[in-house]
């Protein structure tokens, strides 16, 4: 199959098994097609740096999973594995946080306030692309509406969103790409 | 240090106490008779064999007998750590180069810092503790990195999909395994002499050494080891986790 992405925000929507997952994986290399070509910009995913690739095109991932520490370390801890600082209060507003969460725990948090958390640590590095697999899947309806509000009033980042949920498609997505059995249905 | 003696009899008197293992694993359906049964013929037939070994290497009194003496202890301690690390993909080479580089490095330092003179009988046996403790090290150690990579899998792809290199992504891992492949051995550091008597003081006091030699003898050979194990472990660990990462930071699949 041949897929290309846009920028803007683009939902791959299918039953869980179509392959949604696993595609997302591919556009941040976390793993590699057995064949085929994943491209970024045009050019072989395969020749860039793989770090550099992943902070440009972050991903929000279906669990949280936070490292230990507080808010304000979780958010930080992109930038310093680059040995650089950056004020987390800015991503974690962005996140729909705000600053008292930043000396938590996060390991504390409710899910939906963690899931918040890997939304605020992806947005840290200040990625092109923000790749979020089914980000409100653990969540209830309150936990998701707050992320779904968060990741709507995000300006200048392409969103590439796997759901199963036709109705977040449309409400996050300005199109929407449909799987089934790693193939695409229009 | 005056010798003791001991005949094939009283050795064989020493079986009474396995048959109770035997009773014991019986009558309460253990079900460990027959690797009990394994477990002392082997004794037997390899400390027999390790007996006529080390008195050949006495007898021609050669450094380099020894040598390979200890590298066949290498060689076999790292098989059976290998099989105790299943779970660690491309373990083999990892844990040869910790179990020698262990021993080498802490003979070699015992050696130049006149603890021990380079006979044999110094060499053999510190030599076979050394390589006997890193082997448990290590296999602890090894074994706890592939627990910790396999329950961690999700935290660890998490810290690479924010830029986060294999070892910047398995650095709590590495800790943890490292840690607890030496906390045995620092644990009974911390408790001999008062909880166990470790086998060498043990040694020395039934041959009728003098209490005092028994004693710092042993403290040595536990100073000692606890650097071997330290370093096996680092070297295990260090290189073991390389196994669970391609190249591009990726984790393997399972």
């Amino acid at each position: 199959m041949t897929l290309s992405i846009p920028s803007g925000s683009t939902a791959l929507l299918g039953p869980s098994g179509s392959g949604k997952s696993t595609l997302l994986r591919l556009l941040n290399r976390l793993a590699d097609p057995d064949d085929g070509t994943v491209r970024f910009h045009g050019t072989d995913v395969r020749e860039l740096d793989p770090l550099e690739l992943r902070r440009r095109v972050g991903l929000v991932p279906q669990l949280p999973a936070p490292v230990p520490g507080s808010v304000a370390d979780n958010v930080c801890f992109g930038p310093r594995l680059e040995g650089r600082e950056v004020d987390p209060e800015r991503p974690v507003r962005l996140a729909g946080l705000d600053r008292s969460f930043l000396d938590r725990d996060a390991s504390r948090l409710s899910v939906g306030e963690q899931q918040r958390v890997m939304l605020a640590r992806a947005l840290a590095l200040e990625p092109e692309v923000l790749l979020l697999d089914e980000p409100t899947a653990s969540l209830d309806s309150a936990a998701t509406k707050a992320v779904e509000d968060a990741l709507r009033s995000l300006h200048g980042v392409s969103l590439v969103l796997v759901t199963h949920d036709p109705a977040q498609a449309g409400r996050l997505a300005e199109r929407t790409i449909q799987l089934r059995d790693g193939r695409i249905m229009r | 240090m005056s010798t003791i003696s001991i005949s094939l009899g009283e050795v064989a008197a020493s079986l009474a106490l396995v048959a109770v293992a035997v009773a014991v694993s019986f009558w309460r359906r253990a079900d460990l008779e027959q690797d009990i049964a394994v477990a002392v013929l082997r004794s037997f037939l390899q400390l027999t064999a390790v007996g006529y070994v080390i008195q050949a290497i006495f007898d021609t009194d050669s450094l380099w007998l020894v040598v390979a003496l200890l590298a066949g202890m290498v060689a076999f301690g790292a098989w059976t750590a290998r099989g105790r690390a299943k779970a660690v993909p491309g373990a083999t080479g990892p844990i040869i180069l910790a179990l020698a580089v262990a021993a080498a490095v802490t003979l070699g330092l015992v050696l130049t810092l006149g603890v021990f003179d380079a006979e044999p009988r110094y060499v053999v046996p510190v030599g076979g503790m050394v390589i006997g403790n890193s082997m448990t090290a290590v296999a602890v150690a090894l074994n706890r990195l592939a627990d910790e990579m396999h329950e961690g899998r999700r935290q660890i792809e998490a810290m690479l999909a924010l830029g986060a290199t294999s070892f910047q992504a398995a650095r709590g891992t590495l800790a943890r395994s490292l840690r607890s492949g030496m906390i045995p051995l620092v644990d009974s550091t911390k408790t001999t002499g008062i909880v166990f008597f470790p086998g060498t003081m043990v040694g020395m006091l039934v041959a009728g050494a003098e209490p005092v030699d028994a004693v710092r003898l042993q403290m040595v050979l536990l100073w000692v080891l606890l650097g071997a194990v330290a370093l096996a472990g680092l070297i295990a660990v260090s290189l073991g986790y390389r196994g669970f990462f391609t190249d591009a930071h990726q984790l393997r699949e399972p």
